[in-house]
């Protein structure tokens, strides 16, 4: 079962489950941070790669590697739906993860914009995946906008503070069909094993590496975290116990067949 | 002990000087700097108040040791605790300020460093403001570019691998009108993926029309918000007027701009409240305009030609650390740009703190970047400078240096979209 055990996004299978953030480190870490993480996908905001030759991030990033483009800057849909046609004339393919903030003191995502966006950019044929605040109607909205993926954050970006939303996310796995992949806030391996755990398709990370002390090996031990949250996830987790322990007569025994 | 600003020059004429001289000693014959003059579009805004109130209230004497540790340990920075982060109180707790401010850097903006170079264009200047090297008084060379001079300026910057340009001009409407910066900027976009301006505050619609010609980034210097102090510093001029430079920056945001930067000139006024009023302008702005890009600077009184004896008096390097990493601590997910002005030894000290944006490759003259980028004497004519800068390094070293730092040089995080 863990052989087959496949993450689909849009039609494409990856095998790893650690979509890798960039921008926030070195160009020059990028390769050794895709090797340690075991990462298939890693995402890079089009407007970063807006510049000319000198040191573009695009060179840093290897080939057979999915490149995720990210829409940051956009402030609505129509900006986002602008940015995602630059980055497929910029050579990106035709992945986008659809990023539209309003506020640049969070940066939280605006869901309404974000699923116009969606919608818009399903039907151009790119493989849309959404990052957003995790609210139920508005995932479903996405799903039937045509998002190939849902990315609820678990707490602000940048802020390494960790499942923050993590009734919410869990709302999510449970009823949306698509793969929920665990955005921003992440910060460290524990908390992404735990979102594993819960039943998340994916996480993706950016800061937590980048303000690491040793970027490649924290690269490898949230390698090693989502590895161990998938399987624990997939051999069916145990009874739990929140409050001591629990009774060993049953309450029932004394029911008639 | 204070400045020296007022310089007389024996090429005034009599008319002139007298009429200096009437402007630095009789207070009659000053206009009131809280009334706009005619054309100058007035906002309903309640951002100023707010801002004035909590920078006059403001005594930082009665922080003590424990305000600033409690602080420090807050998660989140209120108000309160920036008053206390910028007290003479948080002196001794520098480090740990540039520690904790560094962390903040690094989780909104990784270890990038954004680089950027000023093109001045102009130095034509109608305000006698007493402390710059441009001033109506002041005896410099001046100039104005034409379209065919901007384009050589920007080909020789574009080709050094500059990618963000910030136009700049003296503060002259009738020398470089709204039109001539907007084609400026206009040709600015073909060589440039960011451009932005530093140009005397204009209404809304002119704001709007320079978004069209390219621009996304306004960057307006209050100078001291310390409206009392302002008035003895510029005495002539459609910049005296403090409330209309004050509400600029939310001209522009309502003109359609997507960012905007502000900054009082450390040394003319008390430096900690100009920097208390600085990062509130920040602050309530955003909380009016959440999708807006802000950013601080924290420029120091330099020399200027003339007059080399002006300096920033009391803020010294650590206190400017410290107004940095108070602004960094406060407003987490702000640029901070750390110009020429100081030395390379701090920027490169700084940058590892707080400041996430750093100039290259500057020139404050007019039409000199051909022989200062490539020392290449010619015989054209050239403007002179607005002050003197400290950190003269090329855009090449200053990309080397901030790698060698171990920092991301970023030439463009940014599409027009």
């Amino acid at each position: 079962m863990i052989n087959n055990d496949k993450l689909i996004i849009g039609g494409h299978e990856f095998n790893s489950r650690f979509i890798l953030g960039s921008g926030k480190y070195s160009m020059k870490l990028i390769e050794a941070a895709i090797k340690d993480a075991g990462a298939e996908i890693i995402t890079l905001a089009v407007r970063r790669a807006n510049t000319k030759e000198h040191e573009n991030i695009l060179d840093y990033i290897p080939k057979g590697i999915t490149l995720l483009p990210n829409t940051s800057g956009a402030r609505n849909a129509e900006e986002a739906v602008r940015i995602a046609r630059l980055a497929r004339e910029l050579g990106c393919g035709n992945f986008v993860k659809v990023e539209i903030m309003r506020d640049t003191k969070y940066l939280l995502p605006d869901n309404q914009e974000t699923i116009k966006a969606t919608e818009i950019l399903a039907k151009e044929g790119f493989v849309v995946m959404p990052y957003m605040y995790p609210d139920l109607n508005a995932a479903r909205d996405m799903v039937n906008a045509g998002a190939a993926t849902i990315m609820p954050l678990a707490s602000p970006i940048g802020s390494n503070k960790g499942l923050a939303t993590k009734e919410f996310i869990q709302i999510l796995i449970d009823e949306i069909d698509l793969p929920i992949i665990v955005d921003a806030g992440i910060g460290r391996p524990s908390q992404a094993c735990e979102a594993m755990e819960m039943g998340a398709a994916a996480i993706m990370a950016n800061t937590a590496l980048a303000t690491a002390g040793d970027l490649p090996l924290m690269a490898s031990a949230f390698r090693q975290a989502i590895e161990s949250g998938r399987i624990a996830y997939l051999s069916g987790l145990g009874r739990v116990l929140t409050r001591g322990a629990s009774a060993s007569d049953p309450l029932t025994g004394f029911l008639r067949d | 002990m204070e400045n020296q600003f007022f310089v007389d020059s024996e090429y005034l004429s009599p008319a002139a000087l007298e009429k200096k001289h009437r402007l630095e000693t009789d207070p009659s014959s000053l206009k009131n700097h809280m009334e706009y003059l005619p054309g100058m579009e007035i906002i309903e805004s309640d951002v100023c108040q707010q801002v004035i109130s909590q920078m006059n209230s403001f005594d930082y004497s009665i922080y003590t040791a424990r305000d600033v540790r409690a602080a420090l340990d807050h998660e989140t920075c209120s108000v309160e605790d920036f008053k206390a982060l910028l007290s003479p109180a948080a002196e001794p707790f520098l480090e740990e300020m540039a520690q904790k401010a560094r962390m903040e850097t690094s989780k909104h903006f990784g270890n990038t460093v954004y680089l950027f170079t000023p093109l001045y264009i102009a130095n034509y200047c109608e305000n006698y403001c007493v402390y710059c090297g441009f001033n109506c008084y002041n005896h410099i060379n001046r100039m104005k570019l034409n379209m065919e001079q901007i384009e050589h300026e920007m080909k020789i910057i574009a080709d050094s691998g500059m990618e963000e340009i910030l136009i700049l001009t003296g503060e002259s409407r009738a020398k470089s009108d709204v039109q001539y910066i907007g084609e400026a900027c206009k040709m600015a976009r073909k060589y440039f993926r960011m451009v932005g301006v530093e140009i005397y505050p204009v209404n809304t619609d002119e704001y709007r029309y320079l978004h069209e010609c390219g621009v996304d980034y306004v960057t307006v210097f209050q100078e001291t918000y310390d409206a009392d102090k302002y008035e003895t510093l510029h005495l002539f001029g459609h910049k005296r007027v403090w409330p209309y430079r004050f509400d600029a920056q939310e001209r522009a945001l309502r003109g359609g701009m997507r960012g905007v930067a502000f900054s009082a000139l450390l040394g003319l006024s008390d430096f900690r409240k100009d920097a208390l009023a600085s990062a509130l302008h920040v602050y309530y702005l955003q909380r009016k305009y959440p999708h807006a890009e802000m950013s601080l600077s924290c420029p120091r009184l330099r020399p200027i030609i003339n007059n080399d004896k002006i300096n920033p008096l009391d803020i010294g390097e650590k206190q400017l650390c410290q107004v940095l990493c108070a602004y960094r601590i406060f407003l987490p997910f702000v640029g901070i740009t750390v110009s020429s002005r100081e030395s390379a030894e701090f920027r490169n000290g700084i940058v590892k703190i707080a400041a996430t944006k750093v100039s290259a490759g500057v020139s404050t003259g007019i039409g000199d970047h051909e022989s200062k980028y490539t020392g290449k004497e010619d015989d054209a004519v050239k403007g002179d400078e607005q002050f003197e800068i400290d950190d003269d390094r090329s855009f090449e070293t200053m990309y080397e240096d901030m790698s060698g730092e171990g920092l991301q040089p970023v030439l463009n995080d940014y599409v027009y979209v």
